[in-house]
């Protein structure tokens, strides 16, 4: 297995949510400030910047400050990597099944000369 | 391509491959158990492995390491939890350290082989079972591989010139 610079476990934990997952796709889209994300969901800001909290652990999202502001915007990155993790494991598995392949029909030619 | 199907199991953990291959299962079979044999497929062209250790036993472990282009590389091992030759083999594959030892604080994933004979040849069946739900359940049971797939759609519109 080669390791990657994203860690799964938490970045799967992160997105499990579908409030996160929102809020990814929507700073993915345009930085917002915690408290213009809190006015688009019926939750508390304190809420809202938890699940914030949280994504920015997994490293799927990143604050910059702008003036008097915090903007929370989207690490592309990140979510290209999760999207890529589990076609990679498919990928994977169809290259070793192909490079076995490959050496049983090397076998099989020695064998019939 | 002699990959017949490939079915991710949300609720299951699991995500099998199944092959057929024209050799008997005895020649499959040692593809798996030499570790020069192993070398040859497991690691992709650009990331070979190189199996330092190999004791197809019950209980028994492997040490690997894959080379990168740079030369960098990537530590693995296995533990053997069961064998039956040349029919199923089950181990435990898992990330380790720059020292190559297992790193418990990485994923692991149980990897069980079934070999059978089909028409002279041989059905392989790989199922691959992802240790924790943050690994896979979660991933695709809760939506998230369609969520986030098509977040990175929307992305890549966004991010492509105007």
């Amino acid at each position: 297995m080669v390791a990657r610079q994203v860690d799964p476990d938490r970045v799967f934990a992160a997105l499990a949510d579908p409030t996160r997952r929102d809020i990814v796709t929507r700073v993915l889209r345009e930085p917002a400030s915690v408290s213009t994300l809190a006015a688009g969901y019926a939750m508390s800001f304190a809420a809202v910047q938890k699940h914030v909290a949280v994504l920015e652990r997994a490293a799927l999202v990143t604050k910059q400050r702008r003036g008097r502001e915090q903007l929370v915007r989207g690490e592309i990155d990140t979510v290209r990597a999760v999207g890529r993790l589990l076609d990679d494991y498919e990928e994977l598995w169809r290259g070793r099944i192909g490079r076995m392949e490959e050496l049983l029909a090397e076998d099989s030619r020695k064998d019939t000369p | 391509m002699t990959v017949v199907s490939t079915t991710p199991d949300a609720a299951a953990r699991t995500f099998t491959i199944v092959a057929e291959l024209a050799s008997p299962p005895s020649a499959v079979w040692q593809l798996w158990v030499d570790p020069r044999r192993l070398e040859r497929w497991w690691g992709p062209p650009t990331w070979p492995a190189t199996f330092t250790k190999h004791q197809p036993e019950p209980g028994g472990e492997s040490r690997y390491y894959m080379t990168g282009p740079e030369g960098e590389k990537a530590h693995g091992w296995w533990r053997f939890v069961a064998l039956d030759e040349p029919s199923s083999l089950e181990f435990e594959d898992g990330f380790g350290d720059a020292e190559g030892n297992p790193d418990a604080g990485m994923p692991t994933v149980t990897v069980r082989v079934a070999l059978e004979e089909a028409a002279g040849g041989t059905r392989m069946t790989i199922t691959s079972h992802f240790a924790t739900d943050e690994q896979m359940h979660q991933l695709v049971e809760m939506g998230m591989a369609e969520g986030m797939s098509s977040a990175v759609e929307q992305m890549d519109g966004l991010l492509a010139p105007v």
